[in-house]
């Protein structure tokens, strides 16, 4: 039989398309229980041919009862469960060119819906394959007058409810985080004897992928911040002719604030999303647990390696970047202010004292412990699937880039209040 | 063969009538041929049990079939469509049509079993919410799993069940054909019988096609009403169990005969 479809860009088949192309194109389609009713010109639309005699209502029946074809008689199907008048109901089956499951349904759903309202059913003409089919639905039609699962509540009450939940995870991040710095304190212990077994070669090696392998993009990023505001400063100071205050202004902001949070913020995205990635896979199929069986402690030999890794290589990285700060803002002083490099270096060392650069250094360890832990904290929180692996590698890096400015500012109250 | 796939046969005027056919199939990964001119047909409502060793290729097979890995020659025939002439709708009608049974189950993890079942309706059909939902039920009726295991995580439910849930998504558009990868592999014999019944069961309601890859025994001798051994790269042998016991391959013989096979002996014999 030949046919022709012509499907624009864009447009999505209709129901009544996808069935004529499927009857013609496959020799026999699902449960067809006579002959090919494409060729001998029947519809491809299911249909309903309601007859009402009395209390008696026949239902015939014709046409394609399948999956794809029973979303136009869906609504239909349901006004007639709805009547009440009907005492006997016979549904005729015998032009249903095809039935599956679903159409299956719809048939056994209106014939239960009837039942309880006290009518008599009788299905006529039905094929034995349909009526296997419709013997298999009807168990499913009786239980699904269960009750559907409770409404959510009062609006007011789901607010509460999500308060209180986010109350009572803060608390156990809280908990579980010192849990874990703990146990990294006391060391990566085994569970039985040996009290300290620490992996070198471990930690040699978190070492290198957290801490020399993200040293480009922190040159980079720190010698890009340095020059971006030491031609700012610049650019301000000029209208003062203090252009040489650039020197002091860089430098006591990078070696203080910028150069450890900058650091803090990129390992937080870099490492910290890696450690609940690895952490969290891990956990998803079952390797945590497989380590605590074997005996091992999964915080000690997954998080303390990682932890020491970090605690050793942000300070590195901090020094890396505030050498790579300082470069930058020396560049753009020499080109954009004219102000040579040893002028710059002078200037530098009458304005910072070694207290600035510690005043940054010593947050360094702290910043690696924040994110470190956080990442862990999260990468042991992630359940079973692939959503909730995502969506605890976010939650760690925000929480992590959020901590670790807070940090930063409790710091910097702290050193005003010590005059340091 | 199932009344449904008799009524069927008969229709067609043809008794063995060829859902699947596969002819002279090459697969190889540079330089090693896994498959080598293998041909093989599975007819309407029959269910194919296939086996062979390890590292074989059945896995290989399938996903050849199902045009996740590219062939080398040959031509699959599937639901009367030759995949390599096929254009995208022509495609698309085709997987409307299969449903497959991963060995892992392959359910997505973030979608609850429901909205699992659901994906492949959402996917090609244009159904109301609420029809949607019921038929979901019903598909996870049909496999047997508790109406309170629709709104689980697969991450929650345990491995019978989550074959089960995987084997309702497959069945979710009421294909012609399923394709089963081990379906009864980590279950426990009581899991796996009941499994087999299941299948036999969907088979016979809803006149399906199933092509299953399975190393259990029981499985073949209860569920399967043809095997076909694939071993040096082709097709050994293909028949009934009795025609598995008459062969003389050295690795039909040790699988169909071995220590482990003793009560398909006896039951065939008996």
């Amino acid at each position: 039989m030949p046919y022709r479809v012509v499907v624009r860009e864009g447009q999505r088949f209709t129901l009544g398309l996808l069935h004529t192309i499927d009857g013609t194109m496959l020799t026999n389609s699902q449960g067809e229980a006579s002959g090919a009713p494409q060729a001998a010109g029947g519809t491809s639309e299911p249909q309903i041919d309601v007859h009402q005699d009395g209390a008696a209502l026949t239902c015939r029946l014709s046409g394609p009862w399948n999956t794809r074809t029973v979303a136009r008689v869906d609504a239909r199907m349901r006004e007639l469960e709805k009547r009440s008048d009907v005492s006997k109901f016979i549904l005729a089956l015998e032009e249903v060119t095809s039935l599956d499951t679903a159409g299956a349904w719809l048939m056994q759903r209106l014939m239960h819906a009837l039942r309880k309202r006290g009518a008599e059913v009788e299905i006529s003409g039905q094929s034995e394959s349909a009526a296997i089919l419709l013997g298999a639905v009807e168990e499913a039609a009786e239980n699904g007058d269960e009750a559907k699962p409770a409404r959510h509540g009062f609006w007011l009450y789901r607010i509460l409810e999500s308060i209180g939940r986010a109350m009572y995870e803060a608390r156990d991040d809280i908990v579980y985080g010192a849990h874990i710095l703990g146990a990294t304190i006391g060391g990566a212990q085994m569970k039985l004897g040996r009290a300290h077994a620490v992996n070198p070669a471990a930690i040699v090696h978190q070492i290198d992928r957290m801490g020399v392998g993200a040293v480009p993009i922190i040159v980079l990023m720190s010698g890009i911040v340095g020059a971006i505001i030491a031609q700012q400063g610049a650019f301000q100071l000029r209208y003062f002719g203090a252009e040489i205050f650039v020197v002091d202004l860089v430098g006591i902001l990078i070696l203080r604030e910028l150069g450890v949070l900058m650091t803090a913020i990129m390992i937080a995205g870099r490492s910290g999303s890696a450690i609940t990635a690895e952490i969290g896979s891990m956990k998803m199929r079952e390797e945590v647990d497989a380590l605590t069986v074997i005996g091992l402690n999964p915080v000690g030999v997954l998080v303390f390696p990682r932890l020491v890794a970090l605690m050793v290589a942000v300070p590195c990285l901090t020094i890396v970047a505030n050498f790579a700060a300082l470069g930058g803002a020396i560049l753009i002083a020499w080109f954009y202010s004219g102000i040579p490099p040893e002028a710059f270096i002078d200037r530098l060392r009458e304005s910072i004292d070694l207290s600035t650069i510690f005043a940054g250094l010593i947050k360094a360890p702290f910043m690696a412990l924040i994110v470190g832990i956080i990442a862990s904290v999260e990468g042991m929180k992630v359940g079973g699937s692939a959503e909730s692996l995502g969506t605890h590698v976010t939650a760690a890096v925000v929480k992590a880039i959020f901590v670790v400015i807070v940090v930063d500012g409790f710091f910097a109250i702290f050193y005003a209040a010590i005059d340091f | 063969m199932s009344v449904v796939a008799q009524e069927r046969a008969q229709m067609v005027g043809d008794s063995r009538n060829v859902v699947l056919s596969v002819r002279e199939v090459t697969v190889g990964f540079g330089d090693t041929v896994v498959l080598d001119k293998l041909s093989l047909d599975v007819y309407r409502g029959e269910i194919l049990g296939f086996v062979g060793a390890s590292g074989a290729g059945k896995s290989v097979l399938l996903r050849t079939i199902l045009g996740l890995i590219r062939k080398r020659s040959g031509t699959i025939t599937l639901l009367g469509q030759d995949l390599d002439k096929a254009n995208d709708r022509q495609r698309m009608l085709v997987d409307m049509r299969q449903g497959v049974l991963f060995q892992h189950g392959a359910l997505f993890s973030a979608l609850t079993v429901l909205e699992n079942i659901q994906v492949p309706m959402r996917e090609y059909l244009d159904l109301p919410r609420q029809l949607m939902d019921e038929l979901a039920y019903l598909k996870i009726e049909l496999v047997g799993l508790p109406r309170s295991a629709a709104q689980k995580y697969p991450s929650e439910l345990s491995g019978g069940m989550i074959k089960r849930a995987a084997l309702a998504r497959a069945l979710a558009l009421d294909p012609d054909i399923v394709f089963l990868d081990e379906p009864t592999s980590g279950l426990d014999p009581i899991g796996a019988a009941e499994f087999d019944e299941l299948v036999a069961k969907l088979r016979d309601t809803m006149g399906l096609t199933v092509y299953m890859v399975t190393h259990d025994l029981d499985s073949l001798l209860t569920a399967c009403d043809r095997i076909a051994v694939l071993g040096e790269k082709r097709v050994l042998v293909e028949g009934t169990v009795e025609d598995m016991l008459a062969c003389d391959d050295p690795w039909v013989k040790s699988y169909f005969r071995g220590k482990r096979a003793r009560q398909i002996d006896r039951t065939a014999r008996g």
